[in-house]
């Protein structure tokens, strides 16, 4: 999936707002993430980050404003049609298929560069068993990469939380994304673990120019790997820029010390 | 021989990707099968074959179909007896009105219209889940049973209601009918489960088979992945129920030779499924391991009381088969989900290490 000629941003969200009954999850907000950017999103708790991320993944649609992708509009797509374009993601609380090995889980992954021919594959034969090998050969670049290739062939659900973090990314890169989505990624790490994951988000974003969009709630990780940030609070957009300028926002500091504002 | 992985060092990805990864599975496996081709129908005598052989090939059968929709893709479902039917009656209404069809051809025939009914009971599966599934299945067990026992044409308007195998050969030999030898009919339900077993093997380590068991551990991951919910859970209701259809045209077919609606009740539902929660969630194995487990164990208590020389009336005997069962299903729903498949797979691992635990 190619995107456009690389003028216009990536993704944009116009106005958009979302509504769980009574409460206005998301109002009115607008953000646009450039080709190979790495945006990072802050706020406090409940201000509507993961609901955010939701919405641009196809979980639930906007009740107004618009999603535009690689410029087209897709506000209205479904999870499987959005993998499609080349968006994905991981889950604040990690999302992995326990049952499956961390292989299977990164094979699973690459669903979407699969064709499927029932036939062949009931029979394993031919193109059924070469493309699973090409896959095969490919999960285990990313495996090399995220450094868990002792792991392999173990349970997802057996493993501690921070490497299922660690696997959660790999099966996301497996679908080759022009565009990840990450909630979280570093939640519940000790530092080096942290650190590791820094590593590789940076890595990703180098090498294969994949543009990312994080929520994150510790600083320094956002002040360190981060070109730009956008914080949001009860809802709405307060501020963007990068992240020195928005780290002395008055608006930004008071959201967090939780000052009461006008609503 | 030894049970030995050293030297063994997988080089390639299609070697770690086989599906019996090392040698000995591989020459024990292919020895096992061709010994089951050859030894069975040889020497087994007619109770054994007739009796056990022949049942436990057929509902390995129904096991791996049910394994592959529960077990594999998490929806759980009552409505095997009622699938099970389908492929029945499919067969018999095929091989009556067209004699000169290819018996084969009738029970894959029979096994596609199977998979067409499931595939729509299926649909419920995309808005109802878990135990609401289990019921709205049930249903279809339910409803599929009355259909067979309302209209008469099902059965050739047969004033009994029962439905017969009739004679019909394979390469020249009688497979099917009252003058079939059960050796023939052992080694055709052998041929089936034989080559069905390899497909599901197939499909389970692919693609599909990542789909289901993303499905069931995590659909909302699955969905963002790329995976169409209703489509891979359809895809599993069809197969699984494809498979099924051809169980119960060979319960018929190859063990039976002829049958009611009652062959097929709700009872034969909860039958499979404790073959699939003894033998394996999520195993092929598994389903021939349960399938054994539970036509064996009744026979067992048939004959254990005669070999100790105590006398057990048969009322006894059903009863505690059903305790075995139940306490069984329940050490291995809390204990090990995985069933035997997963004890068998840890006495290997431990064979493996033997003579040196560490
Ligand atoms: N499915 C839902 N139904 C109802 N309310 C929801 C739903 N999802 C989120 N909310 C509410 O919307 C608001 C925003 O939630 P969201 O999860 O987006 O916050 P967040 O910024 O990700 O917070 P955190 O830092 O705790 O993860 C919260 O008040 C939350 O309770
Ligand atoms: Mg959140």
């Amino acid at each position: 999936m190619s995107a456009t000629d690389g003028t216009g941003p990536l993704l944009e969200v116009e106005g958009v707002s979302v509504r769980f009954g009574a409460l206005l999850a998301l109002s009115r907000v607008s953000l646009a993430v450039g080709h190979g950017e790495i945006l990072a999103i802050i706020g406090p708790n409940g201000a509507g980050k993961t609901t955010l991320l939701n919405v641009i993944s196809g979980f639930y649609h906007p009740y107004e404003g618009r999603i535009r992708f690689a410029g087209r509009d897709r506000t209205h797509l479904k999870p499987y049609d959005v993998a499609g374009l080349g968006i994905a993601r991981t889950f604040q609380n990690v999302a992995l298929f326990k049952g499956m090995t961390v292989l299977d889980n990164i094979m699973t992954g690459r669903i979407i560069k699969a064709r499927g021919n029932l036939l062949l594959e009931a029979l394993y034969w031919g193109p059924a068993m070469s493309q699973e090998l090409r896959h095969r050969a490919f999960v285990e670049r990313i495996i090399d990469f995220l450094e868990i290739e002792a792991i392999r062939k173990t349970p997802a659900g057996r493993l501690p939380y921070g490497l299922q973090k660690r696997v959660e990314l790999g099966r996301a890169l497996a679908a080759e994304p022009e565009l990840l989505l990450l909630d979280e990624p570093m939640a519940g790490m000790n530092v080096e673990e942290k650190e590791d994951m820094c590593r590789f988000i940076l890595d990703v974003n180098d090498e294969f120019d994949t543009t990312i969009v994080l929520v994150e709630h510790d600083m320094s990780v956002v002040m360190d790997i981060s070109d730009r940030v956008v914080v949001l609070d009860y809802g709405r957009k307060i501020t963007e820029g990068p992240p020195s300028e928005v780290r002395t926002d008055q608006t930004v500091i008071d959201a967090y010390l939780g000052v009461p504002h006008a609503s | 021989m030894i049970y030995r992985t050293a030297g063994q060092f997988k080089t390639t990805y299609a070697s770690d990707q086989a599906i019996f990864p090392i040698v000995q599975d591989r020459v024990v496996v292919t020895l096992a099968l061709v010994a089951a081709f050859v030894v069975p129908p040889a020497l087994a005598s007619e109770y054994w074959l007739q009796a056990v052989l022949i049942p436990l090939l057929v509902y390995a059968l129904a096991a791996i179909g049910l394994n592959l929709l529960t077990g594999y893709a998490g929806q759980l479902s009552l409505g095997t007896g009622g699938f099970m039917a389908v492929g029945a009656y499919s067969a018999f209404k095929l091989s009556t009105a067209f004699p000169h069809l290819d018996i084969v051809a009738v029970f894959l025939l029979a096994g596609l219209v199977a998979a067409g009914v499931g595939l729509l009971f299926g649909i419920p599966s995309l808005r109802i889940k878990g135990f609401y599934l289990a019921v709205a299945t049930l249903a279809a067990q339910f409803f599929l049973i009355w259909l067979f026992n309302k209209v008469a044409w099902f059965v050739n308007y047969a004033p009994s209601g029962t439905i017969t195998a009739p004679d019909r050969e394979v390469l020249g030999v009688l497979v099917t009918g009252p003058n079939a030898t059960s050796g023939a009919r052992y080694v055709m339900a052998l041929a089936f489960v034989a080559i069905f077993g390899l497909v599901a093997k197939n499909l389970v380590r692919g693609r599909l088979g990542r789909a289901w068991m993303a499905i069931r551990d995590r659909d909302i991951a699955a969905e963002i992945i790329g995976i169409r919910p209703l489509r891979t859970k359809l895809l599993a209701f069809g197969i699984s129920s494809f498979y099924c259809g051809v169980a119960g045209a060979e319960l018929v077919f190859l063990y039976l030779g002829s049958a009611e609606t009652l062959a097929f009740d709700v009872n034969q539902s909860f039958l499979v499924l404790f073959m699939v929660i003894i033998g394996g969630l999520g195993s092929i194995l598994g389903s021939f391991l349960g399938a054994a487990f539970i036509v064996l164990v009744p026979i067992f208590l048939t004959n254990a009381p005669h070999w100790l020389g105590l006398n057990m009336s048969v009322a006894l005997q059903k009863h505690i088969e059903l305790m075995i069962f139940g306490g069984l299903i329940i050490f291995f729903l809390i204990v090990e989900p995985h069933g035997l498949a997963r004890l068998w797979q840890i006495t290997k691992e431990k064979l493996r290490l033997w003579p040196f635990p560490h």
